[in-house]
């Protein structure tokens, strides 16, 4: 059964993530990044992760993305041109592509040679009491440093939104 | 093969299947008379009578509705985009009624030896996946603004995501007081938190549990569900003296029958989450002996009232329909004294007067508000609703880490 699932969401997440890029208008892509972080939701959910993907859901999926659509829709982007750099473009894609994946393939082989193949159900420590628990004793320091990189990115929008108005 | 109740009862599966039937039959149901009891409730305020032709009373008018709904025809604009056209009303009305299978109903029951939750399922984050369900309801009315290639649908749709994402802020941080109550985020167990009563009498609900008493937690979270819902005072996304019907203008038929189901269910929802966070979901206000005695002695009131009118008929139906529904309700008040089914019943008359009431607050809302304009919708979210809610959770937060 968690085979199943994972194999089905896994295929959504792939075929949507393929699909943000082939799509011409920008709802389109907008919407299959939504259908890339759902069915991420779900392969966290499978592994026992249940806080990261509510949290998933709600921040980007939720919140993020919104966001985003709501910005298509304001400007009411219409759909792209292709570009036509050529077929040189076009060949040089296939062969860089399958280099990329197999670097990365190679370097998560070379970094965890004797890594343990993971079993759906038996992480248990994804519930929101003990990731509340890491963050405020483990990683507190990293917990803080973002949100003050975050509050930085906050005050940095505001004062060029305030730009644009004078 | 031993084929007794309790072994078939007993199987996971048959037994998710037949509660899942069941909640999905109430829950439509529901839905569908909802309405009848919005536009019955409003007429009567505004002093008319409302639907009265099908049926007694116009109690078969959402039956003629659906029937007339189904029928109707499917317009599909010439200009729409027509995949999320037609993806946008499953995308509200699928999250709206997804979020019934955290929503525990009653305590845990004994059925034939079979023990059981009056409750779909329950996650150890109901509550925030609530949360991401009405984040994702967002894209049903975006979309369907978007995709009908009108300028009123897209003005309503983008009205509705920005005041849904601007209220869901001050929703999540009312949200989270009770939370810090309970100790836990799963909708069962904060229920069960708040069983039992202070001093003898005073219920240990969370709008009155010590440390922390969330009367304006509850204030807060009602305020962030009208906005949520779309509903009155807050309906500038179907606000129809400036946008003839906001995001679902070009909608007809059965995707315009899904909308409206979405927005009873997120209402149904909203005050089922309130209910269970604040008013101590399925647990009785006073004491058990006498809250025992209140359910049965209300259908009797009640039935007694009906009889009583149908006696002075003020229309010609009453001497016929009258006596009989008020007989129906002294027969359902004596259902409520047979031990065998006090404990399925008694909780759930509790949590389904609780939701009642806060639907019919709804309606009585509708009722009585005018619309805010859209510049004073935004501020008080921002400029009120956010800050109130923030200092409220920081109260809590100090009260509960002092007193607890």
């Amino acid at each position: 059964m968690d085979a199943i699932l994972f194999f089905l969401f896994a295929a959504i997440a792939v075929v949507s993530a393929i699909n943000v890029v082939v799509q011409r208008h920008p709802i389109s892509s907008a919407l299959s990044l939504v259908g890339v972080m759902g069915s991420l939701a779900v392969l966290y959910l499978l592994l026992g992760a249940e806080f990261i993907a509510a949290a998933q859901m709600i921040v980007y999926a939720g919140a993020i993305m919104v966001l985003f659509v709501f910005v298509i829709m304001l400007l009411n982007a219409g759909a792209e041109k292709s570009l036509r750099k050529g077929w040189v473009l076009t060949a040089l894609a296939v062969p860089l592509l399958v280099l990329f994946l197999g670097l990365v393939s190679y370097i998560i082989q070379r970094g965890f040679p004797d890594a343990p193949l993971v079993k759906f159900g038996a992480f248990t420590g994804g519930g929101p009491k003990d990731v509340g628990a890491a963050l405020f004793t483990r990683y507190l320091l990293p917990f803080e440093i973002t949100s003050v990189l975050i509050l930085i990115a906050i005050i940095g929008a505001v004062v060029l939104a305030r730009k644009e108005m004078e | 093969m031993n084929l007794d109740i309790a072994s078939v009862l007993g199987n996971f599966y048959v037994l998710t299947l037949i509660k899942l039937g069941l909640v999905a039959f109430v829950l439509l149901t529901t839905l569908a008379y909802l309405q009848w009891i919005e536009r019955k409730v409003i007429a009567h305020i505004q002093l008319r009578v409302g639907p009265t032709r099908v049926g007694p009373h116009g109690l078969l008018q959402p039956l003629a509705d659906t029937i007339k709904l189904l029928t109707k025809e499917d317009l599909m604009p010439p200009h729409a985009n027509k995949f999320f056209f037609v993806l946008a009303p499953m995308i509200a009305v699928f999250f709206a009624l997804s979020a019934i299978a955290v929503i525990p109903f009653g305590p845990k029951i004994n059925l034939f030896g079979v023990e059981t939750y009056m409750q779909l399922t329950d996650l150890n984050i109901g509550v925030l996946y609530l949360l991401a369900l009405s984040g994702m309801g967002v894209y049903g009315i975006a979309l369907a603004g978007w995709s009908s290639n009108n300028k009123y649908a897209l003005i309503g749709g983008l009205r509705s995501s920005a005041q849904m994402v601007s209220y869901e802020l001050p929703m999540a941080l009312a949200l989270a007081s009770p939370l810090l109550l309970a100790g836990s985020l799963s909708l069962r167990e904060i229920a069960e938190s708040q069983s039992g009563f202070m001093l003898g009498f005073i219920p240990r609900w969370a709008i009155f549990q010590m440390p922390a008493p969330q009367l304006i937690g509850f204030i807060l979270f009602m305020i962030a569900g009208f906005a949520e819902t779309n509903r009155v005072p807050f309906d500038l996304p179907e606000a129809e003296n400036e946008l003839v019907a906001g995001f679902h203008t070009e909608y007809s038929s059965m995707k315009f029958a899904s909308f409206f189901m979405a927005e009873y269910a997120n209402m149904v929802t909203i005050c089922s989450v309130a209910t269970l966070l604040f008013l101590g979901g399925w647990y009785p206000i006073v004491p058990s002996p006498v809250a025992d005695y209140i359910p049965p002695l209300l259908h009797w009131a009640a039935g007694a009232m009906l009889i009583f009118h149908g006696l002075q008929p003020a229309r010609k139906w009453d001497k016929y329909t009258m006596p009989v529904f008020g007989i129906a309700f002294i027969l359902v008040g004596f259902v409520f004294l047979i031990p065998f089914l006090q404990p399925i019943l008694l909780p759930l008359f509790w949590f389904i007067s609780k939701v009642g009431i806060l639907l019919f607050l709804f309606i009585w809302v509708r009722a009585t508000l005018p619309r805010f304009r859209y510049d004073q919708l935004m501020h008080f979210a921002w400029a009120f609703m956010f800050p109130v809610s923030v200092v409220h959770l920081f109260v809590t937060a100090f009260l509960v880490a002092l007193l607890k």
